[in-house]
C-alpha cells in the first residue's frame, strides 16, 4: 500500500479525516475526486492553510495538511505554534520533500531546520520515516493520536522489511560493539548500505532507525550509551536541534557522556542538484557515511568499497 | 428597531463599558480598542447570534471569533451581562488564577479560540465556516477584526481563499475605529477606499455606523448578503465611544488608569461630561 492509498482507506472509513493542501497535490492527486468537499485546496496560502485546519479541527475533524516541508514549518510556523500548539490541535503535518528530497531545488526549499523547529512547539509529536512503507506502517497510529504531529514525508522506495511501529519506539535494526549508527529520514538507506561497508571491514555496527523524534525513545538510545560504542548520529538537517542536539540533551539529563560523530549540515545550506549528486558532494552517500565514520576512527578510509548508486529522487510538489 | 429593544441595549452596553472602565486599572487593558466594539458584541451576543450559556458546546450553535484580541474586555463585559461568566471572574484580571488577560483565551466560556496574533482568526473561522457547510448546517460564523488588522495580509489570503470555496456563512467584520496601536490608520497605511478592496476580494460589504443599534441589525439580520461570497460589514465606529475626555485619541488605545481615575471616569460614563483628567494625569503605555 502507498500513502495515497492508506489515506484514502483511511479517509473513507473515518469520516473525520479531511485532506488538505497549499497546492502540492503530487502524492494525493487521485483524492480530490474521492473525497469531495473533504478534499480543501487552499492553494499556495500555507498560514491561511493551517488557520483552517485548526478551524476544522475545532469542529472535530481531523485535518490531514500537505505542504511544501520548509514553507510548511516556517512560512506558516507562528500559525502552527500559535494556532494549533496553544489550541493543542490534532492537525496533521505532511510535510514534503523535507531534508536532501529537495534535491535540486536550491536552499529555498531546504527543510534542514524542520525538526528543530516543529519539537520546540509543546506538544507537537515529530515523525521521520526510512521510506514508504516506514511511513505507512507509521501513520495510522500518528494519525488516530489526539496530538498535532508534523511528519517528514518521504516515499522513496526502501528494501528493508519494517518493524510495527508505536509512537516514541526506535526500529533496531542491528546492534553493534565497535559503532552505533543513529539515523531517521530517507539517509537511512544510505546507513545502511554505511553498514554493510563497516561491517566487510570487520566491524560490529548497530543500527538506529529512530522513526518518532517527539517522542524518542530514550531508553534505547541510553542503551547504546551504556554499551560504549562509537556513536554516530546521521541526519540531512542543521546539526542544530536536530538528532544530534536531542543526544546531547539527553546525555546531559542523565549525566552521561559519550563519544558521538555527528554527521550533520553545519552553518550553511547544502549545494543544490540531483539527489545523487547532493549526497555525492555533501558526503552522505552510504560510501561517504562509511568512510568519515572509519578515518574519525583515526584509520584510512581508502579500503572501504564503493557503495551502490543512489536512486534519484522523483521530483514532488 | 423599537425603543424598547434600543432601550434595551443601550443600557447593557452601558454596564459593558462600566466593566471595560474597571478593567482599565492594576495593570490595565486596552481601553480604547474595547470602547469602540462594546455596541457591536452587545448587539451580537443579545440580539442575533444562538449563543447562550447552555450551548456553549452545541455545533449548531453559531460562532464568533475575535481576532482583534484586544476587545477582549469588551467581550467578559458583555459574557458578564448575559451570564456565561461571574462577575467576580474579572477581579481576576491578570492574576494567574484565571484566564482574564489582555487577550482572549477558551478557557473563559463563551471564547471560541485563543487570539491576540493578529490576522489569525479569519482562516481559523474559515475552516470552521467550511465544516459547517460541509456538513450542510446553517450557523453564522463571524470573526470581527481590527482595522489595523488589515496590515496583515493573512486578513486578504483568507478571504481570497473562502471568495474561491464560496464560503457565503462567513462574515467578516471590520471595527473601523480609525486607529491601530499607536496611529491613525491612514496615517500609517492607509485602509481607504475599504469597501472595494474588499469587494474586489470577492465579497459582498456594507458600511453602517458601528454604534446605531438600528443599523447594526439592518446590516446584521440580512446575512447572508450572497448565496456565494463571504460577507463583509465595516462598522464604522469611535476609539474610546463613550468616554469624551479619550475619545478618538491616538494615545488612547492601552490605558492603565489609577483607581481615583476610574472612578471620575465611571461618572463621565454616565454623564458624558469630560472629566477633567489630561493625559499628564492619565498611564498610558
Amino acid at each position: 500500500m502507498n500513502y495515497e492509498e492508506l489515506i484514502k482507506e483511511t479517509a473513507l472509513a473515518d469520516e473525520r479525516i479531511v485532506v488538505m493542501t497549499a497546492e502540492n497535490r503530487a502524492l494525493i492527486r487521485n483524492l480530490p475526486a474521492v473525497l469531495g468537499p473533504r478534499f480543501i485546496d487552499t492553494g499556495i496560502t500555507e498560514q491561511t492553510l493551517i488557520g483552517a485546519a485548526a478551524g476544522l479541527a475545532l469542529r472535530g475533524r481531523v485535518p490531514v495538511v500537505h505542504a511544501l516541508a520548509t514553507f510548511l514549518t516556517l512560512r506558516a510556523f507562528e500559525f502552527i505554534r500559535t494556532d494549533v500548539g496553544i489550541g493543542q490541535l490534532p492537525v496533521k503535518l505532511s510535510g514534503f520533500v523535507p531534508g536532501f528530497l529537495s534535491d535540486g531545488n536550491g536552499p529555498t526549499h531546504q527543510a534542514i531546520e524542520d525538526v528543530s523547529l516543529m519539537r520546540g512547539i509543546p506538544g507537537m509529536t515529530v515523525f521521520a520515516p526510512a521510506d514508504e512503507a516506514d511511513m505507512v506502517a507509521m501513520l495510522p497510529a500518528i494519525w488516530a493520536s489526539p496530538q498535532p504531529a508534523y511528519l517528514r514525508v518521504n516515499t522513496r522506495p526502501g528494501t528493508y522489511e519494517h518493524a510495527p511501529f508505536e509512537i516514541g519506539k526506535a526500529e533496531i535494526v542491528a546492534e553493534g560493539t565497535d559503532v552505533t549508527i543513529l539515523t531517521y529520514g530517507m539517509l537511512f538507506e544510505q546507513t545502511l548500505v554505511a553498514r554493510e561497508l563497516l561491517q566487510a571491514q570487520g566491524k560490529s555496527v548497530g543500527l538506529i532507525n529512530l522513526r518518532s523524534l517527539k517522542p524518542i525513545d530514550e531508553a534505547a538510545l541510553l542503551d547504546v550509551v551504556r554499551r560504549g560504542s562509537l556513536i554516530v548520529t546521521v541526519e540531512d538537517h542543521f546539526i542544530t536541534g536536530g538528532l544530534y542536539s536531542i543526544l546531547a540533551e539527553i546525555l546531559l539529563r542523565n549525566q552521561l557522556t559519550a563519544r558521538v560523530l555527528p554527521l550533520a549540515l553545519e552553518e550553511r545550506w547544502y549545494r543544490p542538484g540531483r539527489l545523487s549528486a547532493v549526497l555525492e558532494y555533501e558526503g552522505f552517500t552510504g560510501h561517504h557515511i562509511a568512510r568519515r565514520i572509519t578515518e574519525h576512527l583515526g584509520e584510512s578510509g581508502a579500503a572501504i568499497a564503493e557503495g551502490p548508486t543512489v536512486l534519484e529522487n522523483e521530483f514532488a510538489e | 428597531m423599537t425603543d424598547p429593544k434600543r432601550q434595551k441595549l443601550e443600557k447593557m452596553a452601558l454596564k459593558v463599558r462600566e466593566h471595560i472602565v474597571r478593567l482599565s486599572t492594576d495593570g490595565g487593558c486596552f481601553t480604547g480598542a474595547s470602547l469602540s466594539c462594546a455596541d457591536l458584541l452587545v448587539y451580537l451576543y443579545s440580539e442575533l447570534l444562538n449563543v447562550r450559556p447552555d450551548n456553549l458546546q452545541d455545533p449548531n450553535r453559531d460562532y464568533l471569533f475575535l481576532s482583534k484580541g484586544h476587545d477582549v474586555p469588551a467581550l467578559y463585559g458583555t459574557f458578564v451581562e448575559l451570564g456565561f461568566i461571574d462577575k467576580a471572574r474579572l477581579d481576576q484580571h491578570l492574576t494567574t488564577d484565571d484566564h482574564i488577560y489582555w487577550h482572549p483565551n477558551r478557557n473563559v466560556p463563551g471564547v471560541e479560540f485563543h487570539s491576540g496574533s493578529l490576522g489569525h482568526l479569519p482562516s481559523v473561522a474559515l475552516g470552521v465556516a467550511m465544516d459547517c457547510k460541509m456538513r450542510g448546517q446553517d450557523n453564522k460564523v463571524i470573526v470581527i477584526t481590527g482595522d489595523g488588522e488589515l496590515n496583515e495580509g493573512t486578513v486578504w489570503e483568507s478571504l481570497l481563499v473562502a471568495s474561491a470555496h464560496k464560503v457565503n456563512n462567513l462574515t467578516l467584520v471590520v471595527d473601523r475605529n480609525h486607529f491601530q496601536a499607536n496611529v491613525a490608520t491612514e496615517d500609517l497605511i492607509p485602509l481607504e477606499p475599504m469597501a472595494p478592496k474588499f469587494e474586489a476580494f470577492g465579497c459582498e460589504v456594507r458600511r453602517i455606523d458601528g454604534h446605531d443599534f438600528a443599523q447594526l441589525e439592518d446590516a446584521f439580520s440580512a446575512l447572508p448578503f450572497s448565496d456565494t461570497k463571504p460577507s463583509v460589514i465595516i462598522c464604522d465606529t469611535v476609539r474610546g465611544r463613550g468616554l469624551p475626555s479619550i475619545e478618538a485619541r491616538a494615545d488612547r488605545w492601552f490605558c492603565n488608569f489609577s483607581s481615583e481615575e476610574v472612578e471620575e471616569l465611571l461618572r463621565e460614563l454616565h454623564s458624558q461630561v469630560a472629566t477633567n483628567l489630561t493625559s499628564e494625569t492619565l498611564t498610558v503605555r
